[in-house]
């Protein structure tokens, strides 16, 4: 399973600011093996699902424009000190990737 | 007589087809809280936001602000960030104009639970307009850059 890194940092308005860094191929399906001439096929998250306290508030949506081993930032405004926030993706295979961490 | 005949079977055609075409749209809508498949298989912009927003109507606001690179030299990786100060922000979009699929990356939000702010790093085929489009309070607003590429990141 392809590691997911998560920093969470605290923003001037109070709440977090939660940034995602996702190991992951990112493939369109347009592009082409140099070498056999065959088209990649494509490979790319779909949905990243921003938990606090186990209730989703946010949802990403990706696809194959999003630069490969995205980088998704959001703003989580009610987290507090103690919350934990898990982030959760999926891909367009089924394949899916998380990580949790807990609010400092 | 065989042309009245064929242009009857046509017409019902073109009637299964369109009703097979709002039989199509119906579903996608539904599905819209899991992962927009027709905005971003949209291949114009227009197309894309109707998936999306329902519309296609934007107000440019100076409330949302996009920050970005004037000239990215890889359109491979092209870090764009959007942030807004509206209240009750539902949704944030990032369309490219010029992608192949113009649709790049949504954020859907809870009511707020989570603030105006969206980051991620971008493909971009060539120049083109970045537009971001933010949804509150039942309305959608828009902001637009254009970003200079010198190389392309969509297809090899």
């Amino acid at each position: 399973m392809a590691s997911t890194k998560m920093k969470i940092k605290k923003n001037k308005t109070g709440g977090r600011d939660v940034m995602v860094l996702a190991k992951h191929p990112m493939e369109t399906g347009l592009r082409k093996d140099k070498k056999t001439g065959e088209k990649i096929p494509a490979h790319y998250i779909q949905t990243m699902d921003f938990a606090l306290n186990g209730t989703v508030v946010a949802q990403a949506n990706l696809g194959g424009g999003v630069s490969k081993n995205p980088l998704i930032g959001t703003t989580v405004a009610d987290a507090k000190s103690g919350d934990t926030i898990s982030v959760n993706w999926t891909d367009n295979k089924g394949e899916g990737g998380g990580a949790e961490k807990a609010v400092k | 007589m065989k042309r009245r005949i064929f242009l009857k079977g046509s017409m019902a055609a073109g009637a299964i087809a369109v009703a097979a075409g709002a039989g199509l749209l119906a579903p996608a809508r539904v599905l819209a809280a899991t992962w927009p498949k027709a905005a971003f298989t949209a291949k114009s912009e227009a197309d894309a936001l109707n998936a999306f927003f329902g519309s296609a109507d934007a107000q440019d606001s100076g409330d949302v602000t996009l920050k970005a690179p004037l000239q990215a030299e890889n359109g491979a990786v092209v870090p764009i960030k959007v942030s807004t100060s509206l209240a009750d922000v539902e949704a944030i979009a990032v369309v490219v104009a010029k992608n192949p699929s113009p649709f790049v990356t949504s954020l859907q939000m809870a009511a707020g639970s989570a603030g105006g702010m969206f980051s991620a790093r971008i493909k971009m085929g060539q120049t083109s307009p970045v537009n971001c489009y933010v949804k509150a309070g039942g309305k959608v607003y828009k902001t637009s850059q254009e970003i200079k590429v010198t190389v392309g990141g969509c297809g090899g």
